[in-house]
């Protein structure tokens, strides 16, 4: 397998090699869906010039990174392109290690499963995968990363997000190797960068306990006492960074111009996602409302999410991946490759998937029209902001039926695996399985 | 004025006097002065500066509060005393002063409105005194300028040094506002001319009539309180008021036929009498380019001539002196009248030393960049000069983006204070010192990026534009004639504003042009529409997760159709066996 990845790498940073090289890097720089107020790149550019001028970045409100990037890029600024062709590559590299060691814990699962065929209902062993069916999922999936046109976009422009899904990806593996530490520590990572991964939680430690074979009931005492530990390392690490943040500096302003910033939505450009134009039209006297409500939307799927998943918690992750990608504050294109990346593990849910087909229409118009109705509106000055919000609704309401739609393929497999694929109504005909 | 001492009563109730008693008691000396400049300017337009200087030797900072006011007026010296104020300059100013058509101007202001004070060092809360200052001089003058805010308020470093006594400069208590989108109208003149000792009663400021000073090509109304010297040793300190009021008179639009000025052309009124509370009240003509009378004329004629040095130029000017009887002459008016007498012949006008102008490139409402162009043209001489440049918050600047070129090549500023934005609190703060090189010229470009903002955030008028307010550019400009320092000798009003302390440079201080810039605006007309339209996708988000959730899958059982059971229920009415 090595040979084809290798292949796909060099193919990919071939790509963005000469994307950098042309003419169109700095007018992807620019595009609103691809960077934000975040992750631009010309942002952190400013705040390292604010930095040589003797101001402090966080003084003003341009610059919203955290303090280590600044130290990061303030010794790589010049090999910015590099640094994210790497972190691309390492975003690709951990996830096709990450579904390799996932797919041997699958047929080891499935083993299990065959030995106790005889209590299965036959039909199903059709739903079953064999292990040749699954050899090219992990390239499959580092390949759905590097050469989706958004992932490209992003790298191109240079967006901090790509640093953000590398820290995830690496994160995803650690935890699918069963290393708590390590997963501990990467997801602070992706948690001090952008607070949402902090869902992430909770996968990652049904994940963990599920492999050292530790029973998930809150009675037990084990389930406590192992949640504390991932929750001691977590948050150890965590107090860890911000104290090195507020060395760095010397001040506590970066909390504030990060977080509270990512928190309380204060720059309405636009972007891909939903919080823009309903905090730009929003009633004053709502305003706080709104904001809690939007904020808490991105946080309340876990639970539910995690108790009917509590078996399947990778694919829990990729929920909730899905869900912050969706419902963040400032979305980009760069989030929304990191979950459409791991699509193909779950390929052998196409049979049940039902409107795959109007989605993938959809996510593809809204991607051509985003550039077409931004021109209009900012440029042509002949559409509105009406139209470009339009779109955006209609983007996220696609990824919303993508989501929903494995979600349900997701469930119903299972249902079948339990009571046989080909179901019969009391009289003998076929049957229709609808949710109740 | 004299001091009423109040009625002495004995035990029995009977006044000792039956008179008032009326003693007169030492006042401090208060002094009046007013004088009109009119100079005819190179392109035909006329230019009349009035300037109107009251000096008082009091303290407004000592304990028990003046409450004697003679001419000073009250109303502005109960704001010093109560605000602590030091220094106070407003201007309000309708046009834009076209420097390489008409020179420079005598005081130079920003369209619009623009306030700058220094507080003293005694106050400790500069921010409350500079809100409460504002309301209030917004009252005074009729203005809008409570819209002066935290957002358009800015703490230069360096441009914006006090004009009056200096003791040491702690930029803490300077604070500087523009408002560029305010109109000026009657209603700002009348209470102005209220502050003078003669109202529009008497003196010059009879001719200030707003008909005609409103159909202008430039208006300005200014209002300078400061404390000066009295002498070289500055042994004794009095506050001097000044209020000046600039106005150029378009040669087209007054329907002049033959180019022809008079008081009563451009005023509407001639002059009867001098203010009587005035110690002086002159009238000067600039004749430095007609001195052998051969491009006009004046009259009546004056035999007094005088000589200043303004501006780096020496001038000859013909004075009125309206303290004396035989200025109105027989009928008793003083009819100003300045005939030309050919139409061609221009003299060549000094052409003004530092000049700028700035301009927004870029398309689209995402970006643009500010260029902000200032011409050195001077053959030889190279010098600095202070640029003051205030942005609102909703450009947001990039620093990084910031390129000074003179000449093709880089010419890297040696002092840069910037202070950034911070969203809806306060506005971009970029000061430089630029060297500019002898006859050159020099940009300075910055891009930025444009805000959307919320939609009660927008004017009335969003797609009018947002106004960004002029930029500021100090400069002491070498001077070719020798400027005279000392501070105590006689000088006409108009040269003595901006203090002198070296011989070969003078202070000059020029605007560069307001900038309207486009931000892109959301649809107003729909709050309540996104507002359901984007909760109805989180609904649908939520929905669908909670069916998931909350549902399980069940073999269905199928429902009759409607038909069959209204069938069926009849069915069962008759007694008659029931469809399938």
């Amino acid at each position: 397998m090595a040979a084809p990845l290798t292949l796909l790498l060099v193919v990919a940073v071939t790509i963005r090699a000469a994307l950098y090289r042309s003419s169109l890097a700095e007018v992807i720089a620019e595009r609103v869906e691809v960077v934000s107020p975040i992750t631009a790149w010309k942002r952190v550019i400013e705040g390292l010039a604010l930095l040589d001028l003797g101001v402090s970045p966080y003084s003003g409100d341009v610059f919203h990174e955290t303090p280590l990037v600044i130290y990061l890029f303030h010794f790589l600024v010049d090999y910015a392109e590099i640094t994210f062709m790497l972190a691309d590559v390492i975003s690709a590299i951990a996830l096709y290690l990450a579904v390799k060691e996932y797919n041997k814990q699958v047929v080891r699962k499935k083993q299990k499963f065959a030995l106790e065929a005889d209590r299965y209902p036959q039909d199903c062993l059709e739903l079953i995968r064999s292990p040749k069916e699954m050899l090219y999922i992990p390239l499959k999936v580092a390949m759905f990363y590097l050469l989706n046109p958004f992932t490209i976009l992003s790298c191109v422009a240079k967006s901090t997000c790509g640093l953000n899904n590398a820290v995830i990806s690496l994160f995803i593996l650690t935890t699918i190797k069963g290393n708590a530490l390590l997963s501990a520590v990467f997801l602070c990572l992706a948690t001090y960068q952008s607070i949402y991964p902090l869902t992430l939680c909770a996968p990652a430690m049904l994940y963990l306990m599920q492999r050292q074979y530790i029973p998930v009931n809150y009675r037990r005492a084990s389930f406590w006492w192992f949640v504390v530990q991932y929750l001691f390392m977590y948050l150890g690490s965590l107090f860890v960074l911000i104290c090195l943040s507020f060395f760095l500096l010397g001040s506590w302003d970066y909390l504030p111009s990060v977080y509270g910033f990512i928190l309380s939505v204060p720059d309405l450009t636009p972007n891909i996602g939903l919080f823009w134009y309903f905090f730009a039209e929003m009633f004053e006297h709502f305003r706080l409302f709104f904001l809690c409500v939007f904020q808490i939307n991105v946080f309340f799927y876990t639970v539910p999410l995690s108790i009917k998943l509590k078996d399947h918690p990778v694919f829990l992750m990729f929920m909730q991946l899905a869900v912050i990608s969706i419902f963040k504050s400032y979305p980009t294109v760069g989030d929304i490759a990191l979950y459409m990346a791991l699509l193909p593990v779950w390929s052998h849910l196409h049979r049940f998937l039902r409107n795959i087909f109007l989605v993938s229409c959809v996510l593809l118009a809204c991607s051509v029209l985003f550039p077409v109705l931004w021109h209009l509106w900012i440029y042509a000055g002949s559409a509105n902001s009406n139209f470009y919000y339009a779109i955006t609704l209609l983007f996220n309401v696609a990824q919303i039926l993508l989501v929903s739609d494995y979600f349900y393929a997701f469930l119903r497999r299972e249902h079948h695996l339990i009571h046989g694929l080909y179901l019969k109504k009391k009289d003998g005909s076929e049957a229709t399985l609808v949710l109740k | 004025t004299f001091y009423i001492e109040p009625l002495k009563i004995n035990k029995l109730g009977v006044r000792a006097s039956d008179t008032f008693v009326l003693t007169p008691t030492p006042q401090p000396k208060d002094d009046f002065q007013e004088e009109l400049v009119i100079r005819p300017l190179h392109s035909g337009d006329i230019y009349a500066s009035f300037q109107f200087r009251t000096l008082w030797e009091t303290d407004f900072m000592r304990e028990n509060k003046v409450s004697h006011y003679r001419l000073f007026p009250k109303s502005l010296g109960q704001v010093i005393s109560k605000f602590s104020v030091r220094e106070l300059h407003i201007s309000f100013t309708q046009g834009y002063w076209r420097t390489m058509q008409w020179g420079q101007p005598f005081l130079p202001s920003p369209p619009g409105a623009e306030l700058w004070v220094w507080f003293q060092d005694s106050v400790t809360d500069v921010d409350a005194a500079w809100k409460e200052l504002t309301n209030v001089l917004s009252g005074i003058f009729c203005a809008s300028l409570n819209f002066i805010d935290s957002t358009n308020t800015v703490q230069p470093s360096a441009s914006f040094k006090p004009l009056g006594i200096v003791n040491e400069t702690d930029h803490r208590f300077l604070r500087y506002a523009t408002l560029p989108r305010e109109i000026v109208c009657t209603e700002n003149l009348t209470p102005w001319k209220k502050l003078l000792p003669c109202g529009s009663k008497a003196g010059l400021a009879v001719l200030l009539k707003s008909e005609k000073l409103f159909h202008s090509s430039f208006f300005s109304q200014t209002v300078h309180i400061r404390p000066v010297c009295q002498d070289r040793e500055c042994k004794t300190t009095s506050w001097e008021l000044r209020q000046t009021l600039n106005v150029v008179f378009d040669l087209h639009t007054s329907g002049q036929g033959k180019r022809e000025w008079s008081l009563f052309k451009m005023f509407s009124r001639t002059l009867t009498e001098a203010c009587p509370l005035a110690s002086s009240s002159k009238i000067y003509i600039d004749v430095t380019d007609n001195p052998q009378e051969e491009y006009f004329e004046l009259s009546p004629a004056t035999p007094l001539l005088s000589q200043a040095v303004v501006l780096g130029d020496r001038r000859t000017f013909s004075v009125y002196d309206l303290t004396q009887q035989v200025t109105f002459g027989t009928v008793r008016s003083l009819n100003l009248l300045i005939r030309w007498k050919s139409t061609e012949g221009e003299c060549s006008m000094l052409r003004p030393l530092l000049h700028a102008e700035r301009y927004v490139a870029g398309y689209g409402l995402q970006t643009g960049e500010i260029h902000t162009v200032m011409y050195n043209n001077h053959p030889f001489r190279s010098f600095p000069v202070l640029l003051l440049d205030s942005v609102p918050w909703y450009l947001r600047l990039y620093i990084h983006t910031l390129t000074v070129t003179s000449k093709g090549k880089d010419n890297t500023p040696s002092y840069i204070h910037y202070q950034p934005s911070k969203d809806r609190m306060r506005p971009h703060l970029l000061e430089m010192l630029v060297q500019l090189p002898p006859h050159s010229v020099t940009e300075v470009t910055v891009q930025f990026e444009r805000a959307l903002l919320k939609w009660t955030e927008y004017t009335p008028d969003p797609n009018h534009g947002f106004y960004v307010g002029s930029s500021v550019i100090s400069a002491l400009v070498p001077s070719s004639v020798a400027m005279d320092t000392n501070i105590t000798q006689e000088q006409p009003l108009f040269s003595s504003f901006f203090p002198c302390k070296e011989e070969s440079s003078y202070f000059v201080r020029v605007y560069t042009e307001p900038l309207l810039v486009n931000l892109p605006t959301p649809d107003f007309s729909m709050p309540y529409n996104v507002i359901c339209l984007t909760c109805t996708v989180v609904a649908v988000g939520y929905g669908s997760l909670y069916n998931l959730l909350t549902r399980s899958f069940q073999i269905e059982e199928p429902n009759p159709r409607l038909a069959k059971k209204i069938a069926n229920f009849i069915r069962r009415i008759r007694g008659v066996p029931l469809l399938s």
